[in-house]
């Protein structure tokens, strides 16, 4: 009874003594000095003692004194006094008496003697503990042969977990640690100790140069043929090691979350160690489920692994909070990475910075530009530069007048001013049309006069009177040729059917003939109340267009569903026009111009159905590069090209890979569209739904 | 209407009509008292919105103080004509003796070439100002009494009725008083009989050859007076109850300007001249028979007998043979300042004077409108209690934009007009506020005192951005600007360091100036702050802040860093923290992007930065040039995806471009080197 208490109380302090590491020293000491008739008056029943008989310090045992001195304080923690008996001169009692007794320390158990040591047998503290902890406590149970640690390891399949250490001798500080922790896990674990090398290589591990420990994970185990699955401790053999090591193997293997993972607190968490959070949506949870296990067991000890329920999931914005996120292609990415030993520790050590770099490579983004515009002087001359008193007269004093409105200290106008510098460029010696800027940094007025709130801005002034906002692409080319068309008077009136036909072949007006451009005509027949509008494109192709009596923003809206094709090639310029359809893409990746094949079977899956539920396309991914950033974050690595590909940005955003083995054909990709319409198509990637709020750390902020 | 305008002090509203009627009222609107820079401020956006209006004038010119004061004429107001800047809002800035108006005729660098312009210039600018934008203003009008006239259908429960001097009624509907301070404070104390009045004191340094001169008060009048004469006195002593407070130390430019302190250095160089502190209500002036005065106490003067003459009296130095201003004085000037006429207010209005050194201006709300009437508003010089010895607010430079700002409220209460503002999408706040911190003059010259408030629509897809609103009412917001704030607000301000400015502050020590951005809430010199609140302030909280802090305590906060030219555009200290700063008060993504990475973004995205999706989305994407792509890429700003294609071509330039990025990448580690680099950028 009193034993099992100290036994608690033991445990406890062993707790505290893990948590807050080794206690100071405190300045009384801890070694207690005692006559023989006060120790032996003083044991008490179950109380276990360290005794070392003395008549005076003899030189040759002062070393070993001081060791033992040392070790008071530990033993103290398990409840285990340490006492030096100072006997009288005249004393010939058992301890007293005899002249090697002397050279010994005595282990009682209340008045019950256990063990004489030899003073050379407890060389340092290490080796005082765990000796007394080893003929104190049998909880550790010695093996010296492959069969007996599988004898053991059988009986306790099914029951109980075993830690399975291997000391290279008694006595050293592992061998200390290894005991201790079997003094607080013994009764949970079975503790295996082993000083035989070849011991520690049948079990698999060749190098016995230094100290190991295993934990064997029997309780799981349920083939009494299969050995225990182990998890060898990477770390040294310390107290505190093996404490982290075996709560770290205790904790559940998987942990379900739900919530946001900012709040998640595990084990590994709490030890400093990283959590891999494995995201999962309802419909895969079992296959999910079976990865986080797999990745968890390779992690053991290292990380440790979460199940993220997706849906249960709101965005998480995450400040401060270094995580990484990856597209779980690969289970062995996610292992390597936390295994790359010099990596984790990176990752826990820069994180910070490493996100603060990040942020700003993605900060260049138009912000360092402008320092480095500074040094670069933008070729400006060709623009006209108009302040507050030249900006009235110059509109009147030519027909056309393009003004950017800019600010000099602002990044996206400066962007800008470079694309207009090359508009200038084309656009040099064309008559009628003249480029001018103002900063609004230096002529505010002017700027709100034109009621300019945004920068940039830009607009075309016709003779001073009308103008138009320009709201297109940024672009150097769709500026030019916005300028180029903004030269013909809109609507244009045509008066023969010569012009009209010269229209559509896009000879007509001679100006526009070099810019390739999209015509409407529109044909008013008095004849018919009825108005027809006629598209074409590139001039190769003529469609009428029936205009029922609709409003003109219905109208608009109609002329700009007819300029899309049918199979576009996707480009940076063109994707929100048809993004804008709110329909899921069937997309051709290619490398360079789509194959024939491909595009006669697109067209065919998209001819026959003119009311398609999805967005037939393909992309060029040489003009059109950034598209490999975008197949490297659906697979991480490249596919194979050209690769057809479904994505739904719209609901779930999720992303089906056409199997490479077939062949692109309509037959094909229809029966694929029919099993990802009956959900039997796993989805190769999903689109991530992290809000895009960029994690660093706040800079000046003051608490008040 | 104020509940608390009781009945029985004013006559029941039909009597009041008939004997306005017999009366013969001039019914406006709106009426002002005085046609100085204030009152012409008011007149100019009065007149501007197409609103009823006059100005009572009691002069025959507008700006009568300025045609007496300052007695010796430099105007100690800079009159800075070059900035190197086109910036006019910049400009103004540093033009502190121009009002507000469309017309850049009428600014002030086109009156005077001197940096410190004379007094006349001052004069002429408000006869122009007065005459070429058509002001309303009735000259030789001297406004005696004021008294109020309940009516329930008056704007505010009440009409004002004016009476001039030659009894002429004018009854108006609300009441702006820009009437200045033109009362000259005087002590009295036995002997202040022989006190010359600066009003009225010679300003001939020739009169006080080879004569000691004692001067009464300590401000700039006092100084200026001192100045004038310091050559050719024997001595110039100086009293006053507090000691000197100089305005490069308080940031403040009511106290002691630096142009006029010449005096300072003639006492500290001992060259005879001298400061004293004392309270002049102690003081007692006695003249002997030669007419020189002698400085004693008024002590002594009570407790002598009355029959001794001037003998008698016991002069300090009797006890204390070395009283320091034993020596007699030929002349002794009061230039103890002025104080608002309060005696034409019926006591009705209760017109009060403000407490301690406040109690030369009437008592007003942070929204300059009467504590005691409803609809009476105070302008100009009067208006200082709001921010006396902080900002602008009893200058040109200062009243000119509050007065803008109680047009403002005025035209919200009375005829439906809500503040003026501009709705921007939410990718231009960071633009917006940069915009505004580098060139605004109203936040710069009312620092602390008003403020730019940008009100955010629901979801932060846009905002609201109202300009100049006195933030000491910044809890009654919604109904004094009619705009609502529905999702959270960030005040735009610009303050002073809170431990830097002060009478007794060494504002010269070394490392007073902050250079980096996370230390930027250290800053001491006038520097933008932005505060964010999830919701408006409440009355509660705006009552219980802290005395020296302009606002409640935020929910954030962010202070841009100081900068020595004032300019706030380097994109690396200044604008990218501002740029965080919002991000994390509004959780979203304010960065730039081209329009390649927005693709990029919506292929793999599901919510795209609002840049992405307010401009490529819309067509509007920043799509540039190959040209500037490539130096995009060059700049690590777009990952070149061309160079994943190892099978395609490679130009030799694409390679080249390559190596410089994997160098780039090696380079990252050397961090605060590269700051280096780029805080030399910057210079």
């Amino acid at each position: 009874m009193s034993a099992q208490k100290d036994r608690w109380v033991s445990s406890f302090s062993f707790l505290l003594f893990c948590v807050s590491s080794i206690p100071t020293r405190g300045s009384a000491r801890l070694l207690q000095e005692l006559s023989p008739q006060e120790y032996f008056g003083s044991l008490q029943a179950g109380r276990a003692s360290l005794a070392y008989f003395s008549h005076n310090v003899s030189p040759g045992a002062q070393p070993f004194l001081e060791q033992i001195e040392n070790s008071a304080e530990a033993l103290q923690d398990y409840g285990i006094s340490v006492v030096k008996v100072i006997c009288p001169k005249e004393d010939v009692s058992r301890y007293c008496g005899k002249e090697n007794a002397l050279r010994k320390a005595y282990l009682f158990r209340g008045n019950m003697l256990i063990r004489e040591f030899p003073t050379d047998a407890l060389f340092d503290v290490n080796s005082i503990v765990a000796n007394v902890f080893a003929l104190l406590f049998n909880e550790v149970k010695y093996v010296e042969t492959l069969a007996d640690l599988q004898n053991i390891e059988n009986a306790l399949k099914g029951r109980s977990n075993m830690v399975f250490a291997y000391v290279p001798a008694i006595g050293t500080a592992e061998h200390r640690a290894v005991m201790e922790a079997a003094f607080v896990y013994g009764t949970v674990h079975q503790f295996v100790l082993t000083t035989e090398a070849t011991l520690l290589k049948d079990t698999g591990y060749p190098d016995v140069s230094s100290a190991r420990l295993l934990f064997c994970h029997c309780q799981r185990a349920t083939d009494l043929a299969q050995p225990c699955r182990r998890t060898a401790m990477g770390q040294a053999l310390t107290m505190l090691n093996i404490h982290k090591h075996l709560k770290l193997m205790g904790a559940p293997l998987v942990t379900e979350v739900a919530e946001d993972p900012e709040k998640v607190s595990t084990v590994h968490l709490q030890l400093g160690l990283p959590l891999v959070f494995i995201l999962s949506q309802k419909e895969t949870y079992e296959a999910d489920r079976r990865t986080a296990e797999f990745v968890a067991w390779q992690l053991l000890g290292k990380a440790g692994v979460a199940l993220l329920s997706r849906y249960a999931l709101r965005c998480f914005g995450v400040f401060g909070v270094p995580i990484k996120y990856l597209v779980l292609e690969d289970t062995d990415e996610v292992i390597t990475l936390v295994e790359d030993k010099s990596k984790v520790e990176q990752i826990q050590e820069d994180e910070e910075e490493e996100e603060e770099e990040e942020e700003d490579e993605d900060e260049k983004e138009n912000n360092n530009q402008v320092s480095r515009d500074k040094k670069r002087e933008l070729p400006l001359e060709q623009i006209l530069v108009l302040t507050e008193e030249t900006f009235h007269s110059a509109l009147l004093e030519t027909a056309r007048m393009v003004v950017l409105f800019y600010a000099s200290w602002e990044a996206v106008s400066l962007a800008v001013l470079r694309s207009y510098t090359e508009v200038a460029d084309h656009l040099k010696g064309t008559r009628g049309v003249l480029l001018s800027r103002v900063n609004c940094w230096d002529w505010p007025g002017v700027c709100t006069e034109e009621n300019v709130t945004q920068f940039p801005t830009i607009k075309i002034y016709e003779k001073g009177e009308r103008s138009v906002m320009y709201n297109g692409m940024w672009g150097t080319e769709e500026l030019t040729s916005f300028i180029m068309l903004s030269r013909v008077p809109c609507p244009l009136k045509l008066a023969t059917i010569d012009e009209a036909e010269g229209y559509l072949r896009g000879e007509f007006p001679s100006e526009l003939s070099s810019y390739h451009h999209t015509s409407l005509l529109g044909v008013f027949s008095t004849a018919t109340s009825e108005a027809f509008l006629l598209a074409r494109s590139g001039g190769q192709s003529v469609e009428g267009i029936t205009l029922s009596k609709q409003n003109t923003q219905d109208m608009v809206q109609m002329i700009r569903y007819e300029l899309l094709d049918i199979f576009p090639e996707i480009t940076v310029q063109n994707l929100p026009r048809y993004l804008q359809l709110r329909k899921p893409f069937l997309i051709v990746f290619s490398d360079g111009d789509i194959g024939q094949i491909e595009s006669k079977e697109m067209l065919k899956l998209t001819k026959g159905r003119p009311q398609q539920e999805f967005v037939a396309c393909w992309l060029n991914l040489k003009k059109t590069p950034v598209g490999r950033g975008v197949l490297k974050a659906y697979f991480a690595t490249m596919p194979s090209l050209p690769v057809l590909i479904w994505v739904n940005f719209h609901a779930g955003g999720q992303v089906f890979k056409f199997p490479s083995e077939q062949s692109i054909t309509e037959l094909n990709i229809l029966s694929w569209l029919e099993k990802l319409k009956a959900g039997l198509e796993v989805p190769s990637s999903k689109c991530t739904r992290v809000c895009n709020v960029p994690k660093h750390t706040l800079l000046a902020l003051v608490c008040l | 209407r104020s509940p608390s305008a009781a009945a029985p002090l004013s006559a029941p509203p039909r009597l009041s009509r008939a004997r306005g009627t017999a009366a013969a009222f001039l019914y406006h609107d709106y009426c002002v008292i005085g046609a100085g820079p204030s009152g012409l401020q008011a007149a100019y956006f009065l007149q501007r919105a197409g609103r009823d209006y006059v100005i009572f004038e009691r002069s025959h010119a507008p700006g009568s103080f300025f045609a007496l004061y300052p007695r010796h004429r430099k105007l100690i107001s800079i009159n800075k004509r070059y900035t190197g800047k086109s910036n006019s809002e910049f400009n103004l800035r540093h033009d502190w003796n121009s009002l507000l108006s469309h017309d850049r005729r009428l600014l002030f660098r086109r009156y005077s070439r001197d940096f410190f312009p004379d007094a006349d210039a001052m004069v002429r600018y408000l006869e122009d100002f007065a005459s070429l934008l058509k002001l309303r203003v009735q000259y030789n009008t001297a406004i005696v009494h004021v008294m109020l006239e309940k009516d329930r259908q008056a704007w505010n429960g009440h009409y004002f009725l004016l009476t001039d001097q030659d009894r002429q009624n004018y009854k108006c509907s609300s009441l702006l008083v820009a009437t200045g301070t033109w009362v000259p404070n005087v002590v009295n104390f036995p002997g202040s009989e022989y006190v010359e009045g600066y009003e009225t004191v010679s300003i001939n340094p020739e009169d006080f050859a080879g004569q000691t001169v004692l001067i009464l008060g300590r401000g700039n009048s006092a100084f200026e007076t001192a100045e004038n004469i310091l050559g050719v006195t024997n001595f110039i002593h100086m009293v006053s109850r507090s000691r000197v407070r100089l305005s490069w130390a308080t940031h403040y430019v009511g106290d002691l300007r630096a142009i006029n302190n010449g005096l300072l250095d003639t006492y500290q160089l001992k060259s005879l001249d001298g400061l004293l502190e004392g309270d002049l209500e102690d003081l007692a002036i006695v003249k002997d028979k030669k007419g020189k005065l002698h400085i004693t106490l008024r002590f002594y003067l009570e407790n002598r007998n009355t029959s001794g003459g001037i003998d008698s009296i016991t002069l300090p130095q009797d006890e204390l043979d070395n009283f320091a201003t034993r020596a007699p004085y030929d002349r002794v000037i009061r230039c103890l300042g002025w104080k608002f006429d309060f005696s034409i207010y019926n006591r009705s209005l209760r017109m009060m004077p403000g407490k301690g050194n406040k109690k030369k201006y009437p008592q007003i709300k942070p929204s300059y409108e009467s504590r005691g009437t409803r609809g009476l508003f105070v302008l100009g010089t009067a208006s200082h209690s709001v921010d006396f010895r902080k900002s602008a607010g009893g200058f040109i430079h200062g009243f000119r934009y509050t007065t803008r700002a109680v047009h403002r409220l005025l035209e919200n209460r009375h005829h439906g007009v809500p503040w003026p503002s501009t709705v921007y999408p939410i990718t231009q706040l960071t633009n917006s506020i940069i915009k505004r911190v580098n060139e605004a003059s109203g936040l710069y010259q009312m620092f602390s005192v008003l403020a730019d408030i940008i009100l955010l629509r629901e979801n932060a897809t846009a905002f609201e951005y109202l300009e100049e609103y006195p933030v000491g009412v910044l809890a009654e917001l919604e109904m004094q600007t009619g705009r609502k704030a529905p999702s959270g607000l960030f005040v735009i301000i610009m303050e002073y360091g809170r431990n830097f400015s002060g009478a007794d502050k060494d504002v010269f020590y070394y490392n007073r100036a902050v250079g980096e951005a996370q230390h930027a809430w250290q800053s001491n010199f006038l520097h933008p702050v932005i505060y964010f609140y999830k919701h408006l302030p409440t009355e509660r909280e705006m009552r219980l802040q802290h005395p020296d802090w302009p606002l409640p305590r935020p929910d954030a906060v962010h202070h841009i860093v100081e900068d020595f030219l004032t300019d706030w555009t380097a994109p690396n200290a200044h604008i990218l923290p501002l740029r965080r700063f919002l991000e994390n008060c509004l959780s979203t993504d304010l960065r730039n992007f081209f329009a390649e990475s927005c693709f990029l973004f919506a292929f793999t995205h599901q919510k795209l930065p609002p840049f992405c999706r307010q401009g490529y989305m819309r067509l509007q994407g920043l799509v540039g040039s190959e040209g500037l792509r490539r130096h995009a890429v060059e700049a690590g700003l777009l990952e070149d995806y061309t160079l994943t294609d190892f099978l395609g071509d490679r130009t030799p330039d694409n390679h080249k471009g390559s190596q410089d990025r994997l160098l780039r990448d090696h380079m990252i580690p050397v961090r605060p080197l590269q700051h280096l680099v780029n805080a030399k950028d910057e210079l």
